[in-house]
């Protein structure tokens, strides 16, 4: 029997920028935070190294040079008023977290202490500036239990391990969502005035990655599947610090206390190629420059990796700790405790004797769910769909725009989970519910049925890892055309195997047999999306590598793009058509595009 | 190797008593107890079931019992509990909470117990009228580091001796939880906190096992950060 619930707001999501949302937003609405975990499982928890905001509390800082480094981080594709709300308000969100109990750690004078990170700087790239707030190397950890503690204080609604399988729109007028209970597969119908989705990212369509095996992007694929755009795909990050083969990540925090890359000659390379910044160049371009050294014969003992290396001794002969000061093996064991865990569990080494060996991740989804900058989610290019929202790494604002900056996913959570719950807030005062669509639960309930009586020869876990392969080895750091058409007509082809599922769970009791194979599907159009629109943009620019394209082109691509199904359907099954894909004109405000030179 | 993974299964729609199945897994040294329980999940049975996330020990999903300690799946190597082809790892749900399903427990008594020591930042004065942070020196906030690395995971009070007699035990996280708070120089609920803890279903239930400091996979010194409220309660002084 198909349960319904009536919220003023529902909130798809209860890592940073749902619970934030959610805090703002239930002050004066009655809102439901609906996620398919338990919210501390949430993966903002694992964001490691910090938070930037321009406090300038260890040297001078303002927010106008934190949105300049975005900006140009972003290598100019990222929206400059949107980068500028950002860079403002993260001064104001941080205090806000601090105000909230978070356990920021300390100067001697006992204000909250920041760290460098990969392309923050001093006066419009002169330095390396201490931007990022931070507690240990768990910031993230300290940001999703502060949140969910004042979400407890503040009594917030949570229906955890509840599935969303879908978004209703009617008429560009949002109206619920449709969940279904983990616990006994019982199909939800949540009706609210409106929804917020801060679904999180969706890295999981490769196989090497930084991201949590729930990270299936379920949500961002039910706009899609209802006929609604997503923007600049094309734009994946991948982190230049992954453990080797395993993928996860080892904070950029590190090269912010002094770790540099060392190839197999035992070279600081990224001397060489960016001069100033060396190893705190942008994400983008330390993975680029990695895997440059590796096609050199620069890998390690001529393999596909290379070392980071934070020994004391090592930062202290190369005097890249912070401001060219000594460190000390105390000091990095208490600023980076879980990092240096993590090699010594996963990789047996231990990085205060021996360098640790890395390869890039798949970490961040620049791109996502279109929204204005107060989260409201675009229909194309201008028109806004009435009381949808969306926020933190499922949305696209975009502030990060071809390659983000470390710790500006924190911020991008924080500072925009707050304006989209604000929005959303005074939005449902005005709103009246618009009706549900009768049987808004039909969609769901039919593909959940096919899946659950699949009982066809194909493990959803064998496609998973073809489609893994595919995005890993075709749409990775380094692309073209080629690659990437394979890629595209390999996703297709799994797709059509996707209807031959094989699928041993029948019962309703925590059938994550089924959920599974729903979120492959998921995968497979948001990989579908991401590889074509990777190979729709002929241009190089920021972690968009192209060897076919290899120079940045502001004159046919200096633009958002767009991507939609092209088949006038919408449902919540897998997509079988083409993708058309729209150009949507970048904002600048004061920045125009320059080289890109660290 | 090829090893052999025993999991206590138990699917409350067909069983009426949990039982044992044996799966044969190919495993690299180098895995982990997650990657094991996938392969069985993914290519041999997909009527099995378990909660994880992260995979890499911060989301704290998959709190398990692996022969017979307290552990997260993803967090344990293979190398680290087989030597040879056919040693045998096994694998339960954690104890003193009700199973749903194979290793998925019923969470929600754990949570109960974590929302009711105030596991909230409490300080209504004003914050400075600048705007900017509450000032806390360095000693001050090491005072409670150690309380705010917990990731919620239950391995702790699921190891718990008195939490498995008596689930009216808070158990060993919600006072960790507790005690995060109550040392916070900035917070000012330290005296309702003390008081939830005073009950009997607090802190007094402690026995000092020990078992909880040994399942942290955080580790966490928890038995010294319950014995530091037991002695606030005697002394009635926080230090």
């Amino acid at each position: 029997m198909t349960q319904h619930h009536q919220f003023d707001a529902v909130i798809v999501g209860a890592g940073g920028a749902g619970l934030m949302a959610a805090l703002h937003a239930s002050k004066t609405a009655n809102v439901a935070v609906v996620t398919k975990l338990y919210p501390t499982r949430s993966h903002t928890g694992a964001a490691q190294g910090g938070i930037a905001a321009a406090l300038g509390n260890m040297e001078p800082d303002s927010w106008e040079w934190h949105a300049y480094d975005t900006i140009k981080g972003g290598d100019y594709l990222v929206d400059q008023d949107a980068a500028e709300f950002m860079a403002k308000d993260a001064i104001d969100a941080v205090l806000e977290l601090e105000h909230m109990g978070l356990p920021f750690d300390r100067t001697p004078e006992g204000k909250i202490e920041q760290r460098r990170f990969g392309g923050h700087t001093a006066n419009y790239g002169e330095k390396p500036v201490m931007r990022a707030c931070k507690a240990a190397d768990r910031t993230g950890h300290m940001i999703l239990q502060t949140l969910y503690q004042n979400c407890i204080k503040q009594k917030v609604n949570f229906f955890n391990e509840y599935f969303v399988t879908d978004i209703i729109v009617q008429d560009n007028v949002c109206r619920g969502i449709v969940a279904i209970n983990v616990a006994d597969s019982e199909v939800h119908v949540f009706h609210a005035k409106a929804v917020m989705i801060a679904s999180g990212g969706f890295g999981k369509m490769f196989k090497v990655s930084s991201n949590a095996h729930t990270l299936t992007g379920d949500p961002v694929a039910a706009i899609y599947r209802r006929g609604l755009p997503l923007e600049d795909m094309e734009f994946f990050q991948f982190h230049p610090t992954g453990i080797y083969k395993l993928g996860i990540l080892l904070s950029e925090a590190a090269r912010g206390e002094g770790a540099i890359f060392i190839n197999d000659k035992g070279e600081r390379f990224m001397e060489r190629y960016m001069p100033t910044l060396k190893d705190l160049a942008p994400r983008d371009i330390c993975s680029r420059y990695i895997y440059e050294e590796v096609r050199a014969g620069r890998g390690i003992g001529g393999k596909d990796y290379v070392y980071m290396d934070f020994r004391p001794e090592v930062i202290n002969k190369h005097k890249s700790g912070p401001g060219g000061k000594e460190v000390t093996r105390e000091h990095l064991e208490k600023a980076l405790p879980d990092i240096i865990e993590f090699a010594r569990v996963y990789l047996g080494v231990d990085p205060m004797t021996q360098p640790v060996p890395i390869q890039p991740t798949a970490h961040y989804a620049m791109g996502g769910i279109p929204t204005d900058v107060d989260g409201c989610v675009l229909a194309d290019n201008n028109k806004i769909v009435s009381g949808l929202y969306a926020a933190g790494e499922c949305a696209c604002v975009s502030v990060h725009g071809a390659n983000r900056l470390g710790t500006n996913s924190l911020v991008d959570i924080v500072v925009f989970g707050r304006r989209g719950g604000k929005h959303l807030a005074a939005y449902c005062k005005s709103a009246n519910f618009a009706p549900l669509p009768a049987s808004a639960a039909n969609d769901t309930i039919g593909e959940f049925d096919r899946i659950r009586a699949s009982k066809g020869t194909e493990r959803a876990a064998n496609i998973r890892n073809d489609m893994q392969n595919l995005m890993t080895n075709y749409v990775g750091v380094f692309r073209n055309g080629p690659d990437m058409q394979k890629a595209v007509d390999g996703i297709r082809e799994l797709k059509k195997r996707f209807k031959n599922l094989k699928v041993d769970d029948t019962g309703k009791i925590f059938n994550t047999d089924v959920l599974e194979s729903f979120e492959l599907g998921c995968l497979l159009d948001l990989a579908e999306v991401t590889a074509a629109a990777a190979l729709n943009r002929t241009e190089t620019r920021g972690g968009h590598a192209r060897e076919d394209y290899d120079k940045r082109d502001d004159v046919n691509w200096l633009n958002h793009s767009m991507a939609y199904r092209t088949d006038g359907k919408g449902d919540v099954a897998v997509t079988d058509c083409s993708i058309r894909f729209e150009k949507k004109p970048v904002v600048i405000t004061k920045y125009q595009p320059k080289e890109r030179k660290y | 190797m090829k090893i052999k993974l025993k999991i206590k299964r138990f699917n409350p729609e067909k069983d009426s008593k949990p039982w044992w199945g044996e799966y044969e897994v190919d495993v690299e040294p180098t895995d982990r107890v997650l990657d094991a329980l996938h392969q069985v999940k993914w290519f041999q049975d997909g009527t099995f079931n378990l909660r994880r996330s992260c995979a890499h020990g911060v989301c704290g999903s998959d709190a398990v019992r692996i022969n017979g300690q307290n552990k997260l799946a993803c967090k344990v190597l293979m190398q680290d509990i087989v030597k040879k082809d056919d040693d045998t790892v096994t694998v339960e749900p954690i104890l003193g909470l009700k199973v749903i399903k194979d290793l998925i427990v019923d969470m929600e008594p754990f949570f109960a117990h974590y929302r009711s020591v105030m596991p909230f930042f409490v300080n209504d004065e004003p914050a400075p009228a600048d705007g900017r942070e509450r000032l806390q020196s360095i000693v001050d906030r090491e005072r409670y580091d150690q309380g705010t690395k917990c990731i919620l995971c239950a391995a702790c009070t699921t190891s718990c001796p008195s939490f498995w007699s008596n689930e009216e035990y808070v158990g060993p996280a919600a006072v960790v939880q507790a005690h995060r708070f109550i040392f916070d120089s900035r917070d000012r609920a330290a005296a309702e906190r003390l008081e939830v803890l005073n009950q009997q279903r607090g802190v007094w239930r402690c026995r000092t096992a020990f078992n909880c400091t040994n399942a942290c996979p955080r580790e966490i010194p928890i038995t010294q950060l319950i014995g530091e409220i037991k002695q606030t309660l005697a002394t009635g002084e926080i230090k």
